[in-house]
């Protein structure tokens, strides 16, 4: 699968702080025309906002995800991470803007979280059993391809965090989705099972050209597999390839500069010219050069 | 074997067999308080049907129907949790109930065979109706097993998955009024929803999936039914209430099964 031309290099930062006071139009100044939609991706929105009980949750939100593409949506907790994620899906309407789906997108859902009701008897065999009953074993394949057949006969409800997470993902892959919306993947995994799992995305990515929209408050790992990170704290914040958005000021504002240095410790391995200490630098600075962290 | 005990035996079969699975969606859904809720407000529909001269089946069903909504209207509120506008309008409902039936003039309204049932009297026309509206209720539940199974498991995987969350609600709400109307003869009133919980409550210990949940309750119910009619007949106690004991009793004791397994364990 060959990866898209990469599209996403562009650094967008405010280079302000934003206190959600009311009535801030910067996105309008910032875009005075919105961007067209781009024809070849699977699922991308357009200028989304939506308020609940007088409180802005998502300003003006463009996002693209396109086939064998792996965008990661990070923002502190309370950044309407979670919304966004259920107005792309449809779960809820926004008050403005358009989301476009590829037409007969499936997508492939692992919500953040998953508290069955322990009065609901379920195997995760059962579970599984979606609307596909083929002759072929493809919940065994799914689980194998999780790295959970262990669990095949395991009530769900007695599984660990990390394996109740690979059994929702297989769920995710039984649909035989071309994008994947994994909430929070690695809540409740250790950091092990954590390398595991984004090794398992990237895999996939690679294998079958998913698109894959991962949401994370946690950065380090995921940065370095995401061909682009969207940083999202009711409005997007900035947005590039994970070393330009790691390297600006309203990251390392919203994160502190520890996660700034965390994200330095990993791509150290592919890429010793960058300082990653976090000095802010001013908004006009042209990104400098870019290079992936995969 | 008597034809009123048969008419009996057969009302309860029917009735476990309908109400069994039902019932396992309103302990997956915690929605018993809201099935005891319509359950109560149906003495006011009895009350309307025999002021308005209507068939008080229909009347029971179009007055659970009616208290359903409000409860859905009443739910998007955010000052009162659900359980509190759950009791508010239950015991107000059943207030309101026995207060209207003692306006009914000319007959003698059999309160308390409404509020527990009474089994032993049903008729051949209410036969008809445990029969006809329970295969209704069936037939339906087979229709949307898959969604609402999905939608009890985990409601937003399920509507991003295209389960239509309310349509697949509302037909089950209509579903659980048919059943409450269709049981009010038979078991009571008041213990529509023992009949709907227990005998899902005693399956859940034992079944791995919700199916087998579904399937063993049934068989539950009906066993209670047998053992209740019997209890009933031999010792001359009511017929409702003995097989509700009887299955509180499966019930309990099935918990109480699991509880002493897992600390051996």
């Amino acid at each position: 699968m060959q990866r898209p031309a990469d599209r996403s290099t562009e650094l967008h930062d405010c280079g302000h702080d934003h206190v959600p006071a009311s009535g801030h139009h910067h996105h309008a100044l910032d875009y005075p025309t919105m961007r067209p939609f781009e024809t070849d991706a699977l699922l991308a929105a357009r200028g989304v906002t939506l308020s609940r009980d007088g409180r802005t949750i998502l300003d003006h939100i463009d996002i693209d995800i396109g086939a064998g593409e792996i965008v990661t949506l990070i923002g502190p907790n309370g950044a309407g991470k979670t919304t966004l994620v259920r107005v792309l899906l449809g779960l809820m309407q926004p008050d403005q803007g358009e989301i476009r789906r590829m037409p007969g997108l499936r997508i492939g859902y692992a919500p953040q979280r998953f508290d069955l009701a322990p009065s609901i008897p379920m195997t995760v065999e059962r579970f599984l059993e979606a609307d596909i009953r083929s002759k072929t074993d493809s919940i065994g394949a799914a689980l194998v391809e999780v790295g959970a057949s262990r669990v095949r006969h395991s009530q769900l409800t007695h599984l660990s965090g990390g394996e109740l997470q690979r059994v929702v993902l297989a769920r995710a892959l039984m649909r035989n989705p071309q994008l994947l919306v994994l909430d929070e993947p690695v809540r409740g995994v250790d950091y092990a099972g954590e390398a595991e799992l984004y090794t398992l995305i990237g895999r996939l990515r690679n294998e079958r050209g998913l698109g894959v929209l991962l949401v994370s408050h946690d950065l380090h790992v995921v940065m370095a597999q995401s061909d682009r990170v969207i940083c999202v704290n009711r409005h997007v914040c900035c947005s590039g390839v994970p070393e330009t958005v790691a390297r600006s000021p309203e990251y390392v504002r919203l994160f502190g500069p520890e996660a700034a240095r965390a994200l330095g410790l990993y791509s150290h391995h592919h890429d010793h010219t960058h300082d990653l200490a976090g000095a802010p630098r001013p908004a006009s600075d042209p990104a400098p050069s870019q290079s992936k962290a995969t | 074997m008597e034809p009123f005990l048969i008419r009996a035996l057969a009302a309860g079969l029917g009735l476990a067999l309908v109400s069994a699975p039902l019932g396992c969606f309103v302990v997956w859904n915690r929605m018993a308080y809201f099935g005891e809720t319509i359950a109560q407000a149906s003495l006011i529909g009895i009350a309307l049907g025999l002021l308005l001269k209507l068939d008080l089946t229909l009347a029971v069903l179009a007055v659970a129907i009616a208290t359903a909504g409000l409860l859905i209207l009443l739910g998007r509120q955010k000052i009162l949790p659900l359980d509190s506008i759950l009791g508010i309008v239950a015991h107000a409902a059943l207030a309101i109930g026995v207060i209207a039936t003692t306006l009914v003039k000319g007959v003698s309204v059999d309160l308390m065979g409404y509020l527990f049932g009474d089994i032993l009297a049903v008729s051949t026309d209410d036969l008809w109706w445990v029969y006809c509206g329970g295969a209704v209720v069936l037939a339906a539940l087979w229709w949307i097993w898959r969604p609402l199974l999905a939608l009890a498991v985990h409601e937003e995987l399920a509507a991003a998955e295209g389960v239509n969350r309310e349509r697949t609600k509302a037909i089950f709400i209509l579903l659980l009024a048919i059943t409450v109307a269709v049981a009010m003869k038979v078991i009571g009133i008041l213990l529509i929803v023992a009949f709907l919980i227990m005998p899902a409550a005693a399956a859940r210990v034992f079944a791995r999936t919700p199916e087998q949940m579904a399937i063993l309750a049934a068989v539950i119910a009906a066993v209670g039914v047998c053992l209740g009619l019997v209890l009933s007949f031999k010792i001359d106690v009511p017929g409702g209430p003995a097989i509700v004991v009887v299955l509180a009793t499966a019930a309990l004791g099935a918990i109480g099964f699991a509880g002493g397994s897992r600390q051996r364990a």
